[in-house]
């Protein structure tokens, strides 16, 4: 059910009738009734996986906390008895049986993810057939969502949940399942299990953010697809500036796509009172590319620090390397060594959780290097500002913007190539093809985007640019909140009658898929 | 608490105002570029006292001069055809006109008997938008969507043509709340001459029989027609392409026979109607031009009026007035038109 279909509009709109109706102590069954229509409709054999990991986790998120709670039973009983050493011996032993339970959760799950997403992408080195496996919606996000919280029962950050049903509400919130944000178990469970009361208040805020997302999707996102897929659809003939445009208009289409599809997943949250994580803060004002990944998805970005960086290069084995490197090579290697270990193995596992291909793991690859290398000149930039004063200066923060811009830009045309040769062709062709005059004076007329469909992608990314902006400070729907009730009203039916007359929707029109689905 | 009532009113009431002027704003107006796209809607605004309705595609609305035909026999007409209409397409049309007049006699003309699936969504557009909704309507849009066509976009027709706001001209804005006429009494007006000089050669089918379905939808035209005491008559008009099979012509004789009805093979009557493919067709041949229609508008008024006594309304006063202003309307299109014609004619030729 694409989140642009009238199907999921007519969905919510019943779901959050039924909502607010129903006994506020059955709402969120009523929700997870919800969730199980929704994901059934997709097909009973992705559901069947989603079970497996609602199922396997939960056991497992028992097993830990039965074995925490045999082991506390077991102290304050024999807490007189058992020496220093054989509590000791205790806890490690329950720390043993816990981490199993933990290691055993984490296999299963990420082998289902890995067995149906990159299959055919190890396959591709042999001469075997691919397989033909149907990916179930969502399995990469409730992957990460479910893990995200086994290991923080494991750690005993969070408490492990005594009802099934309450933790597969958790993980399957429909929402939520289609592109995140990827959310924690402890930052989510008072808000999807408390009682919710409708307030108009609360259900404008919600109706509002969903408005804003169709917007970013339907008017700018899918109407910049449309220029996009002629571009890519021939590489060999849009070449020089035909490639300049395909990675402006990437950028604008990822950007509006993956934000617009967000807020309407946190906007559709908000009508049933649930607050979900935010994912994006103004990513294209980030000054570098590190501050750009702390802007940008940044739930994945907190779970692969969380759960990937902080353990490898915490770790005890990495620790003694580094000590034995500072020892044996270099103090300065020693040193590095953990960070670097730890960043490369993220984005290597960042571009592979976004797609099964070598594109996305030199994408990743990429990202990492690029972020090490600014960190290692960090000290010449500090000796440059220091005699300049570059920092203080506005021009040259504006410049540091459009850098980070352009790196993230020419990085994402990864993306939407077909292998890494032609990105990089592609990518060269920028500065060696002089076709710049023919194609922005003709040739950009002729991709599938008139003058028209171009004025309103201009003016969508400089309405989007202007919402960024406002919304350093304060967001602006939270400043439109204290504005009169005919401003907001009017506000809101400009979107609207926006959304219906410049959406790309109806016959002719392809209903697009949000990029981030498919990872 | 009034102010409250105020509030949800105006959140319910100016949404949807504002989507209905922008349907009517981005609705084609098919009034200069594509008028056969208004001829349905047309109807509603003719008085309803037709003794003759004729169904069929643009075999049909640019082949028969319906004013002519009240001149030379006092025959009230009207035309309810559309391009490429399917013959479900007719039934349904008849059905929504028996809601407002039941016509002695309907002629439908049979070429749709030959096309068994829907050609195109613009086809279906030009042929069901206009009709008033009624279940007729939505059992002809049920009938005839293809594949990529959504019953939600005939409801809201926004949806569909919403993607016209770039190409919006002056027109959209003068008819979007009343039209002026394209047709007299859905008879499509065309003048000018380009003669028949070749004849495509005709491609053998593979197979000649009529759908099920299309014999279904004769067999519901007829039924409908003998229930409300309707004479049937099925016609093939002067039209020589597309070409019309020999082994259609026996299914539709046969179809006649087996009902006792009239069938009417005016491609074979063209020498007595009088047509002259050289001075008659405005397009080579596929459709006459209005010399050609007023031809057979007097043949087929003099066998119509003959076969099924049609009274002659010339000397009913208020229906005499009615279709003199018609005819007004009528003579004075077919000047100005002539006069276009022959000036682009002389520039052409310079």
């Amino acid at each position: 059910m694409l989140f642009t279909s009238v199907n999921f509009v007519l969905f919510v709109a019943v779901v959050l009738l039924m909502y607010y109706i129903v006994p506020k102590k059955w709402q969120w069954i009523m929700l997870l009734c919800a969730n199980v229509c929704f994901y059934l409709q997709a097909g009973i054999r992705g559901a069947v996986f989603m079970l497996a990991t609602i199922i396997s986790t939960y056991i497992c998120g028992r097993m830990i906390a039965k074995a925490g709670d045999r082991q506390k039973l077991a102290m304050d009983k024999l807490k007189d008895i058992m020496s220093k050493e054989q509590k000791k011996a205790y806890k490690a032993k329950t720390k043993r049986v816990q981490k199993l339970w933990m290691t055993g959760c984490l296999l299963f799950n990420f082998g289902i993810l890995a067995v149906l997403k990159y299959t055919n992408f190890f396959i591709g080195f042999t001469s075997l057939k691919p397989v033909d496996f149907i990916l179930p919606m969502g399995i990469s996000f409730y992957t990460f969502q479910s893990m995200g919280y086994i290991i923080d029962v494991y750690r005993g950050v969070a408490e492990a949940e005594k009802n099934i049903f309450r933790f597969a509400l958790f993980v399957s919130f429909f929402p939520q399942l289609m592109q995140g944000p990827i959310s924690r178990w402890k930052d989510l469970k008072e808000t999807l299990f408390c009682p919710h009361t409708f307030s108009w208040a609360q259900f404008e805020m919600g109706l509002q953010r969903v408005l804003w997302g169709y917007f970013k999707k339907m008017v700018i996102a899918d109407r910049a697809a449309i220029g996009l897929a002629t571009l890519t659809g021939d590489f060999s003939k849009y070449t020089g500036a035909y490639a300049f445009l395909g990675m402006l208009i990437y950028a604008v289409e990822l950007y509006a796509d993956f934000t617009g599809g967000i807020d309407i997943t946190i906007g559709v949250a908000e009508m049933f009172g649930i607050r979900l994580p935010e994912n994006f803060r103004q990513p294209f004002f980030s000054k570098s590319l590190a501050e750009y990944w702390r802007r940008w998805h940044i739930t994945l970005c907190a779970w692969f620090k969380d759960y990937v960086f902080y353990p490898i290069s915490m770790a005890k084995w990495m620790n003694k390397s580094s000590k034995w490197l500072k020892k044996h090579i270099s103090g300065a290697l020693g040193q590095r060594f953990p960070i670097y270990t730890a960043t490369l193995t993220v984005w290597f596992v960042t571009g592979f959780w976004h797609g099964a291909s070598w594109n996305f793991i030199v994408w990743g690859l990429l990202n990492g290097i690029i972020m090490l290398v600014s960190q290692e000149l960090e000290p010449v930039y500090a000796k440059v500002d220091a005699k300049l004063g570059l920092k203080k200066r506005k021009a040259y923060q504006v410049f540091e913007i459009v850098r980070t811009t352009a790196i993230v830009c020419a990085l994402q045309m990864l993306d939407y190539h077909a292998n890494i040769a032609d990105a990089f062709r592609q990518f060269i062709s920028m500065f060696t093809t002089a076709n710049y005059g023919s194609v922005f004076s003709n040739g950009m007329f002729h991709i599938g985007l008139s003058a028209a469909d171009y004025s309103v992608l201009i003016i969508g990314v400089f309405i989007m640019y202007v919402v960024s902006f406002l919304g350093r400070e304060k967001p602006v729907r939270e400043r439109l909140a204290q504005k009169s009730f005919a401003l907001r009203f009017a506000l809101f039916l400009a979107v609207f009658l926006c959304i219906a007359v410049f959406g790309v929707y109806g016959i002719g029109y392809e209903s697009s898929q949000f990029i981030y689905n498919q990872f | 608490m009034v102010k409250k009532i105020i509030r949800v009113l105006a959140v319910v009431l100016i949404p949807i105002v504002c989507l209905y002027l922008l349907t009517l704003l981005l609705t084609p107006k098919y009034v200069s570029d594509i008028p056969e796209g208004s001829m349905v809607e047309e109807y509603y605004d003719s008085s309803k006292n037709h003794d003759v309705l004729f169904l069929g595609d643009c075999e049909v609305y640019e082949n028969i001069s319906t004013v002519k035909m009240w001149e030379e026999y006092g025959i009230t007409s009207y035309i309810r055809g559309s391009s490429e209409q399917l013959i479900w397409q007719s039934y349904y049309l008849l059905e929504d006109t028996l809601k407002y007049e039941t016509p002695k006699v309907v002629v439908l003309n049979v070429l749709a008997m030959s096309q068994a699936e829907s050609k195109s969504e613009a086809y279906n557009r030009m042929t069901i938008d206009g009709m008033r909704w009624s279940m007729s309507k939505l059992n002809s849009i049920k009938e005839s969507m293809t594949d990529e066509e959504s019953l939600l976009s005939y409801i809201f027709p926004l949806i569909r043509y919403h993607s016209r706001w770039s190409e919006l001209t002056f027109e959209d804005v003068r008819y979007m709340f009343s039209k002026p006429k394209v047709t007299s009494n859905g008879y499509l007006m065309q003048v000018g001459v380009r003669p028949v000089t070749t004849v495509p050669k005709v491609q053998p089918l593979a197979n000649y029989r009529f759908s099920d379905r299309n014999y279904e939808y004769l067999d519901k035209i007829r039924t409908l027609c003998e229930s409300n005491g309707i004479e049937l008559v099925l016609m093939k008009a002067p039209s020589i392409f597309p070409h019309w099979y020999d082994e259609w012509d026996s299914q539709i004789q046969d179809y006649a026979n087996e009902n006792n009805l009239l069938y009417l093979n005016m491609v074979n009557s063209a020498d007595e109607i009088g047509i002259d493919y050289q001075t008659d067709t405005f397009d080579y041949g596929q459709h006459l031009n209005v010399d050609g229609a007023e031809k057979t508008a007097v043949y087929l008024g003099a066998l119509l009026q003959e076969e099924f006594s049609l009274p002659d309304h010339r000397n009913d006063a208020e229906v005499s007035a009615e279709w003199n202003e018609l005819a007004a309307n009528y003579y004075s299109e077919k000047a100005a038109k002539q006069e276009e014609w022959n000036k682009n004619s002389d520039g052409g030729s310079q």
